[in-house]
Parts: C-alpha cells; structure tokens; sequence
C-alpha cells in the first residue's frame, strides 16, 4: 500500500489521539482513587503523597472476594453449559440437518436482537414462581436461554461449513453420532468454541440488568451488578468509589490483556457474525 | 442433505449388515433425525423456558392492567394507546432515538475517519497495543464505563479542569446534572464505549480492500474526497452495517450507562425506554404499561436494524 509520508503520520497521529481519549477515564479514575480519603478530588491531578491504601480499604467496602466467588460461580454455571448445548445444537442443525431444522433456527434467530429488557419482566414472575428470586439461579438459567440464540447461530455457522463427507467417513468407520461429535467435529470447533466461550464469559461478567432485577443481594450477582450496588452504597465517597471500581475492573483486565489475541478476535467475529 | 449420515454407508458395510438396502436406509434416516433432534433439544428447551415464554408473557401481559400482584384486568390495545399518547414516553422513546446520533452516527463516522486516515494496523507491537487499548471499553461493564464519566463529566471531573485550562470555564458546568446537556453528556459515554469498536471493525475491513483499486482510483485522479466515495464506502458496506447494527442495538437497548450514570434525571431528560420498563414494573407496578413499551421496543429495534442487514448484505453473496 503506497501512502505518502504525510499520509502515514496523520494516521499515526489520529490513532494516539484516540488511545489517549480511551485512556483518560482510566488514569482520571486513578488519579482520584489515589487521594487522600474525604477531600474532594479534582479531574486529573498526580497526588503528592498516592493513597494506595485506599484500595485495600475498597477492597474490604467492596467485599471483594465474595464478589469474586460469587462471580465465578455464576460464569461457572452459565458457561460450561451454554457452550456444550449450542455446540451440541449448531453440529445437529449445521451438520446434521435435522428435518424441520430450518424452522427451528429461524425460531433462534428471532432472538437474536430481542433487548433482555423486553423479558425482563415475566422472567422476574417466572424466577419467583421457581422460588429462584435472589438465588443465583436466577441469573444463570435466564442467562443461558437468552444467549442461545447467539451461540446456537455461532456454532451452527461453523458446522455448516465443515464437509458433510467428513461425518460420513467416520461413519464409514462405524462410530456412532455420539462419537464422531466428541472424537471428530468437536476438535475441529475448537476455535469457534474457543471464541463462544470468551464472549459467553464476558457477557456474563458483565451482565447488570438481570442482576439488579433477579437478585437483591449484591453478593450473590455478577460483577457488574454488585458496582452498581457499590456505587449506590459509596456514591458520595469518590475517592473510594473510584479505587473500588478499578479493583472491580481489574480482573477482567487482567484476563483480556492475558488471552488479548483471542479476546480481540472473538469480539471482532462477534461482531461481525451478530 | 438430510440423510447426510443414512446414505453413505448403505452400499457399502452396511450393506452386510442389513437384510435389504432401502429398509436400513429408511431405519438409519429416521434414527440419525431422531438424534439429531437429541442434540438440538436441550438448547432448544433452555430457549424455549427462558426466552420465548416470557416473550409470550410479555405480549399476554401488554394486554391487561395489572399491578403484578392482583387480579389482571383485560384493557385490550389500551396500553399501546398509552405509549403512543403519553408525552412522557414519546418524549422516552425520543431520547433513545437521539441516543443514536451519539451512540451509532458519531462512532461510525469518526470511525470511518481514522479507517481511512490508517487504511490499516500493523501486525507489529505499536498495532497489537493500539489494538488492545481500543478494545478496553468493550471489555470493561458498561457500570464502570457509567461510573468513570460520571466523574470525568462532574463539576470538578476532567472535562471541567480542562475547559478551565484553556479558558472555557464559562461553560463548566456539571454536564449529567444539567439539563440541557445531560442527554448528550449520556450519549457521549456510549460514544466513547463504541468508538474503539467500530474504528478496528473499519481499519479491519479497510486492510481487505485490494489496493490495486485505490491505484486505480489515483490514476483517474481522484482526490481523497472521490477516492473515499468510490472506494472506501462501497468496499466497506458489510462493515459499516455491522457497526450500525451493534451501536443502534446498544441505544435503543442502553441501560446500564443511563442507570449509573443520571438514572434518567435531571427529570426525565434521560430516560431511556429500559429505564423506564424497569421502572414502571418494579417501582410503580404498571406491569402491563411496562410490556406494552417493551414489545414497542423490540419492534423499533427491529424496524431499524433489518433494513440496515438487507442493505449491507442484500446484494453480496
């Protein structure tokens, strides 16, 4: 690609200003979450003795780690299963075509845009019918029926693609469907798998409407949801509010710039596929 | 097609197996549909439970007065009357339409800007970290993306200290509060969230385009304004319809930011249809009310986004 000297360095230009405009929130949060408890902060200012304690105080505001456990057991619950039924699902529509299968997936796809809010409320009534109301549950089971239409249309785009003779080859070899699911077209979805599972985790991580309305208890919800109860608890105290939502921020960081290929990757097809 | 697994081994071992070909061919179709059905059944169960009955609920629910605890009372369309009379939820389902501007047009168009400004990223390290940075807000919940603005937008945030700097203090104010600029102040969070987004969706699609066109385009000498037109528009239509597909949803849909950031205030400047299906089911126990706006959400999401899909991906194969 011949672009000009001047052309390159606009771009390059362009480029930081937009790093720096998506960093700023982050650092202006730091600067404040460094101040000494109970002055007030002013946007972006280096304080001259950082207050790094404020983070151990948040820590122990926040609840930090049941928030963590409380987290992990609902993506532990969401996940596994999501994945495992709509790879299951994607290989019997995408592979192999059951009858009346067109319809089923045209079913899934009319959720493929439905916003949660316009569920949200019936599968309140449903949650307290269940006597689920402020048990996790209440988050994980809605989550994973309101992520299949995405995942089964994720994983069914995969499977269409792998050769048909493939599964027949296998067949030849007298497996059963059972085997040539785990033994051949499992393996193969590994990176589609892969993708689901990042956007499934991050989706629940962050998943807040569900978690205010089904669950009470900021200690039983997801990450998100219990921010939004510590913003409610701590609102008036920024200097704590903001070094306990970095706290709260920091193990998604973490994971992403870890398995930031995939992650970025994932989110890219995603989007695309979406 | 359907007997993908029945057919192909009857000619052959089957064959040995099975007292005539056509039978075994019809007992392992049938019994191949039957599994198949097994492996598509749980997703479709969990589906079935948690989505599609409550969107069913939602439309019985839309029909009647009901306060979540009594005794429904049959009102037929009323509901739907009422969202489309009352002027506070057209002014509600106003301000999610003004959410676009910021969430979707701003995104997208500075987007397209820096796209064709970098035509693409480099693979190499300055690439990854730009990459990576850009993708932070989509990694982040929308609650701390609420919670940082909120900060960054208040009387002594950010924007303030540096609108004081370069001698704009005048118009300092505390942005959410006001409320002439809450609206927007709200939809430049959703802005900044989306921004990193569309750009490496863009800069992705743009890295696709053979070069050789854009060659051609200098040689008919085109300027960049003609180049951009001819070249970088139509060559990124499937990525652009993807942008506009996610930031509109993200509008329309927006919840969390609003939630954390003005909860809809200063009046109703900012509330946003989830915001106020939320409300008017759980606080105000409207629950009829609130299922007649979200079904007139789902539909808005719809009428926007599927003439958006057939124009992005109508002619490509």
């Amino acid at each position: 690609m011949n672009l000009s000297r001047r052309e390159q360095l606009t771009g390059r230009v362009f480029l930081i200003a937009l790093i720096v405009v998506t960093l700023l929130p982050f650092v202006s949060m730091l600067s404040a979450a460094l101040q000494p408890r109970g002055t007030v902060p002013s946007g972006l200012e280096w304080p001259s003795d950082p207050q790094w304690g404020n983070f151990a105080d948040a820590f122990t505001a926040a609840n930090m780690g049941a928030l963590l456990r409380s987290s992990l057991l609902i993506v532990a619950g969401v996940v596994p299963v999501s994945v495992l039924i709509a790879t299951m699902a994607g290989f019997g529509l995408g592979q192999l075509r059951v009858p009346g299968g067109r319809l089923v997936f045209g079913l899934f796809l009319l959720g493929l845009t439905l916003p949660f809010e316009a569920v949200v409320t019936p599968l309140y009534y449903q949650m307290q019918d269940l006597g689920l109301l402020n048990t996790r549950w209440a988050i994980i089971l809605p989550l994973i029926g309101l992520y299949m239409p995405f995942a089964v249309f994720w994983m069914r785009a995969h499977f269409t693609n792998v050769p048909v003779e493939l599964s027949e080859a296998a067949r030849v070899d007298g497996s059963s469907t059972w085997q040539l699911f785990w033994r051949v077209q499992v393996p193969l979805a590994r990176p589609a798998i892969a993708s689901l599972t990042i956007l499934m985790f991050l989706w629940t991580w962050n998943q807040f409407l569900l978690a205010i309305v089904l669950v009470d208890d900021a200690t039983k919800r997801t990450m998100a949801g219990a921010l939004g109860a510590f913003q409610g608890q701590w609102g008036t105290d920024l200097v704590l509010l903001c070094a306990g939502s970095l706290l709260i921020l920091t193990p998604t960081l973490i994971v992403f710039l870890i398995f930031q290929r995939q992650f970025i990757k994932a989110l890219i097809q995603g989007s695309v596929k979406g | 097609m359907t007997s993908a697994l029945g057919s192909a081994p009857t000619g052959r071992d089957d064959s040995r197996a099975r007292p005539t070909p056509t039978r075994a061919h019809r007992f392992r179709w049938a019994r191949a549909a039957g599994t198949g059905w097994l492996y598509v059944l749980p997703a479709l169960v969990m589906y079935a439970v948690f989505v599609l009955r409550p969107l069913v609920l939602t439309l019985q629910y839309s029909l009647y007065d009901w306060n979540g605890i009594g005794v429904a009372r049959w009102v037929g369309l009323d509901n739907y009357l009422t969202v489309f009379t009352d002027s506070d939820l057209l002014k509600i389902i106003g301000n999610a339409i003004v959410l676009i501007v910021f969430f979707s047009f701003i995104p997208v168009a500075l987007g397209l800007l820096v796209a064709s400004m970098v035509r693409r990223i480099t693979t190499g390290a300055f690439g990854t970290v730009v990459r990576t940075i850009l993708f932070m807000p989509q990694v982040i919940p929308l609650v701390a993306a609420g919670i940082a603005w909120s900060w960054l937008l208040s009387s002594n945030g950010l924007v303030n200290q540096a609108l004081r700097a370069v001698g704009l203090g005048g118009v300092a104010r505390a942005w959410l509060g006001d409320f002439d600029t809450a609206l927007p102040a709200v939809g430049v969070i959703g802005a900044w969230v989306l921004l990193g987004l569309c750009t490496i969706l863009l800069v992705t699609g743009m890295s696709k385009i053979d070069p050789a066109l854009y060659e051609a385009a200098r040689l008919d000498g085109a300027g960049p304004v003609r180049e951009f037109l001819a070249v970088t528009l139509p060559s990124l239509r499937q990525e652009i319809g993807v942008c506009l597909t996610v930031t509109i949803i993200a509008a329309l849909a927006s919840f969390d930011i609003v939630y954390i950031s003005t909860s809809g205030g200063p009046g109703l400047q900012t509330t946003v249809p989830g915001l106020e299906i939320y409300r008017l089911a759980f606080s105000q126990r409207q629950v009829g009310l609130a299922s007649a706006l979200a079904v007139v959400l789902m539909l808005l999401v719809l009428a926007c986004v599927l003439p958006i899909q057939r124009l992005s991906r109508g002619e490509k194969p």
